[in-house]
């Protein structure tokens, strides 16, 4: 079937089979590998993509579900060669080992950030809730999304 | 340049040179990477524990429109593929012809032309099981009627695999026989899995024409890897290149070759094409590398006033189906043996005894350090049953018996030798900085209100940095590890190391050793690593062994090279060698420092026209392997809070304080993560995480909605600490830092249970101390 969307503000269309999940759809047809994929359960997080500006787990949803829809992964967090205040806040506080949850931990506190730009620790505790790091036991993320919500303009791309 | 705070040259704070790329998105993890033509692999797994496979019909499979092969067991048998030997001196099938032997077994593998229809293939394989009775409990492994599961291995009559022990029987028997107290404690450390983000996989990239096997893996240990292969497989090893991309994860479960590797590269060979394996979150919790599943008996003898005498252990320790602990040869049960902790005692002895269960295989794994984590829960609690038997507080107890500074190196009563360490300042730090007087007064308050709070306590000493050739292998390989350090002519580097980080930052912290050493920053050195083609031998990155290995290679290698470099420098300043002096990147002559030469004027003359001193050639490069003269002794002192509901049993960590002494630091943010992560781990294997299985066989944990681990909602904002004790016989003094939290923080917040429900008389709870199991403990009391 033909599904259409908006990624990362540009507009895209494949043809897929329609048992096909967003995580593969952006992936395997889009090439766009930041978007992980760990559980089949919806448990982890690492798949997490912001549709409509709202955290969704892309392993849980067909990518025909998000048709129509706007779609950011992490390749569109930076914008006009700058980085996000959120991608600058993960390096600055450590706020990352391995990686692989860091993609869909950085949409979901951009998402906390868009709707709430001052967030306690505790509100940042509860937004990544439902997604799972295993290396850094989660203090440094809070600190990370902290940092973000200092500093909600990077002047430039540091690094 | 000059350092700065923000920019060291060498140790200190450094952002991490991997970030930029992770940040955004741009990691290459094994399932990011697609080769032209590549086709997609998918593992036909046992739905039961132990049954005999009567037939396998692959026909309906095969017919599927886009599969291109089907591979079973019967398929490898005559490549002697079929069966692969483990770690341990075992063989595991790589899939099963005769029986399967736990539940997640590998039956038989698809390739398919994409990932959807290598699944549906895999449905529709029909296997006739014929269903045995399981053994699931290690308990009964060993009753004389328990069913055989091994009965491939000729001649065996029983599910017995090893019998090992350490220390002095005689001697230590002799202690408790007249000791004043006595206590003893039966414990189960419950089989646990790493669990990474990334799960498993491989893609196998055949190439005929020349015979050679590019083979991308998720492994910690590519080097070993390539050496196995051309062992098992008969590929010549020049003809085997590993590539170990980005790693989403390690801790352990990356170390083994597991079955769907080989059935890669088997499927890339069959097919002419790259073949992708990717396991699914249930395969990797039901089939990879567990860890723990160890049931102890501990025993302690002491004094009355509070000395302890002696500790001896016995241990049953379940390895699953096939004995694939990944571990050095000469130890069965890993280094368990450092079971006496921090603690000057006379005499120790431990026996364990190994056996086969129709589980998956594994035990070691999980950042323990080769069983520390098991040795360290097993004395830590010790202690603590102890303390309340001698009704004296539990830090009280272990100031008393710890061994003393002045006593290092300490050889221990199971044949370690500790490098060094101050445990009591260590401890001291932690309780001033948690407050622990204060703590014990809002407890005494807390208890007379009948609320439920406990402090706990512990102190371990791990043992990393495997190994001392002459004591460490595996498979025959000694534990060391090389580095290759090339200065170019414009006096940029780079380091090349056989170790693989997987999350670690070894691209900056190795940087930073290269900088301290030599003085070229750390953004002008690149680290290489991950590629069998680009990087020198050596085992790979597991208890903790990188720094301490690793890490002492490349101090090594660098220093090779400022010497060489000092060689150069005198030619071209016209002195005598021994008449310069070493400034962090610069060589100058002795009481006159206007007159030097630094790195990178070395190298352009290295590499230039110049006349070079006889014996020097035209680089400034070197090759180091590092065999370390003894393993390093990392030490901790961990406290924390918890609060428990007495009606629920729900347990919450409310503060956690983690003094950590990895000796020499290198970098204080990499070190803090390294700490944070682990004690992430203790409160998951404390509160949370266990691989159950019931009595048919079946996995209790094979998925996250089963086997649940920490979110930020479990954790507290950690609050750490340290001491620094440099090892004496480290290059730089490095101990080593990655598995220190998850080894010390389970004790920890079991210790702080149990106290927490002192006032029931409870004197000990077996992990994982969910609701339920705390809640029984409350109602039983002691």
């Amino acid at each position: 079937m033909q599904v259409s969307m908006t990624v990362n503000g540009e507009q895209v269309s494949r043809e897929v089979e329609p048992r096909t999940l967003l995580v593969h759809f952006l992936r395997d047809e889009l090439g766009l590998t930041g978007t992980h994929w760990g559980c089949d359960t919806s448990n982890c997080g690492v798949c997490v993509v912001l549709v409509d500006g709202l955290p969704v787990k892309s392993c849980t949803i067909l990518a025909a579900m998000a048709g129509g829809h706007q779609v950011r992964t992490v390749e569109g967090l930076a914008a006009n060669g700058r980085l996000d205040p959120v991608q600058e806040g993960f390096m600055a506080e450590h706020g990352l080992q391995c990686g692989f949850c860091t993609p869909g931990m950085m949409l979901t506190a951009r998402a906390l950030l868009d709707r709430n730009p001052d967030p306690t620790e505790q509100e940042i505790r509860e937004a990544i809730s439902g997604q799972i790091c295993r290396c850094t036991g989660y203090a440094t993320i809070v600190r990370s999304v902290r940092w973000a919500a200092e500093h909600p303009s990077t002047a430039e791309v540091t690094s | 340049m000059t350092a700065t705070e923000e920019r060291p040259i060498g140790f200190g704070r450094l952002g991490r040179k991997e970030d930029p790329r992770f940040v955004r998105g741009k990691g290459r993890y094994l399932d990011d990477i697609t080769l032209p033509g590549m086709l997609h692999g998918a593992v036909l797994r046992s739905p039961v524990a132990h049954a005999r496979i009567r037939s396998i019909d692959t026909s309906q499979a095969l017919a599927h429109p886009r599969v291109r092969a089907v591979i079973t067991g019967r398929d490898l048998e005559p490549l002697n593929l079929a069966w692969a030997p483990t770690l341990s001196a075992d063989v595991q099938a790589v899939l099963a012809t005769d029986k399967v032997r736990f539940q997640g077994q590998e039956v038989a593998f698809v390739i398919a032309e994409d990932r959807y229809a290598a699944r549906d293939a895999v449905e529709l394989i029909d296997v006739d099981y014929e269903l045995l009775p399981p053994v699931v409990d290690a308990k009964r492994a060993l009753d004389p009627d328990a069913p055989v599961i091994r009965d491939d291995l000729e001649g065996r009559t029983d599910n017995h695999i090893f019998d090992w022990e350490a220390g002095d029987k005689a001697a230590t028997d002799a202690v408790f026989a007249r000791a004043d107290v006595v206590v003893s404690q039966d414990m189960v450390y419950p089989r646990s899995h790493p669990a990474p983000m990334e799960t498993c996989g491989a893609i196998a990239d055949y190439d005929g024409i020349h015979g050679k096997l590019t083979l991308y893996e998720t492994t910690q240990a590519p080097h070993a890897h390539r050496t196995l292969y051309a062992l098992v497989a008969g590929i010549p090893e020049h003809k085997i290149r590993v590539v170990s991309p980005d790693i989403g994860g390690g801790f352990g479960n990356k170390v083994g070759i597991y079955p769907g590797y080989v059935c890669a590269i088997v499927g890339s060979i069959v097919t002419g094409k790259p073949v992708k394996w990717v396991e699914d979150r249930s395969e990797n919790l039901m089939s990879t590398s567990f860890a723990r599943d160890y049931h102890m008996h501990g025993e302690i003898a002491a004094t009355r006033d509070g000395r302890i005498l002696a500790v001896r252990t016995t241990v049953l320790a379940d390895h699953g189906a096939f004995n694939a602990t990944a571990q050095p040869t000469k130890y069965p049960a890993g280094f368990f043996h450092i079971f006496t902790g921090s603690y000057d005692i006379e005499a120790a002895h431990c026996a364990v005894t190994g056996v086969y269960t129709n589980k998956a295989p594994g035990g070691v794994a999980y950042a323990c350090s080769f069983r520390v984590t098991e040795a360290v829960y097993l004395i830590e609690r010790m202690v603590d049953v102890l303390a309340d038997e001698l009704e004296m507080d539990p830090a009280e107890l272990r100031l008393r018996n710890f061994i003393r500074p002045e006593q290092f190196p300490y050889p221990n009563k199971t044949g370690w030798e500790y490098d060094s360490g101050d445990y009591p300042t260590a401890m001291r730090k932690a309780m001033d900085m948690i407050g622990y007087e204060e703590l014990r007064k809002e407890q005494a308050e807390k208890r007379a209100r009948g609320e439920l709070m406990g402090i706990g306590v512990a102190f371990f000493t791990e043992t990393v940095g495997a190994g001392p050739r002459k004591h460490m292998d595996i498979v025959g390989l000694g534990m060391a590890d090389s580095a290759e350090l090339r200065v170019h002519p414009t006096g940029k580097a780079v380091v090349r190391i056989s170790v693989q980080t997987q999350g670690q930052g070894h691209e900056t912290t190795f940087a930073q050793i290269v900088a301290e050493e030599i003085g070229i920053p750390p953004e002008d050195i690149e680290v290489v690593h991950g590629d069998t083609d680009q990087t020198p031998f050596g085992l790979g990155t597991y208890g903790s062994r990188s720094t301490p290995v690793s890490g002492g290679a490349v101090a090594m290698v660098t220093r090779k090279v400022r010497d060489k470099a000092k060689l150069i420098a005198a030619a071209m300043l016209e002195v005598r060698p021994e008449d310069l002096e070493w400034e962090k990147g610069r060589w100058h002559v002795r009481g006159d420092p206007s007159q030097g030469k630094t790195i990178a004027e070395i190298a352009l003359a290295a590499h230039g026209t110049m006349q070079l001193p006889e014996g020097v050639d035209g680089n400034l490069d070197a090759e180091v392997t590092y065999d370390p003269p003894n393993l390093t002794f990392p030490f901790g002192a961990y406290v924390c809070v918890v609060d428990v509901d007495p009606g629920t049993g729900v347990v919450k960590v409310r503060r956690f304080v983690a003094v950590d002494d990895c000796g020499t630091r290198i970098n204080e943010m990499i070190i803090e993560g390294q700490v944070h992560g682990g004690l992430t781990d203790g409160v998951g294997m404390a509160l949370m995480q266990i691989i159950d299985f019931d009595e048919e066989g079946n996995c209790l944990g094979g998925s996250f909605m089963d086997y649940l681990l920490p979110t930020a909602l479990e954790v507290p904002d950690w609050e750490t600490g340290h001491t620094v004790t440099p090892s004496p016989h480290h290059p730089i003094g490095a101990k080593g830092i990655g598995e220190s939290a998850t080894v010390g923080s389970p004790p920890t917040i079991v210790n702080a249970i149990v106290d927490a429900l002192a006032p029931y008389g409870v004197r000990h709870v077996d992990m994982p101390c969910t609701p339920s199991r705390v809640w029984t403990a409350i109602q039983r009391g002691g």
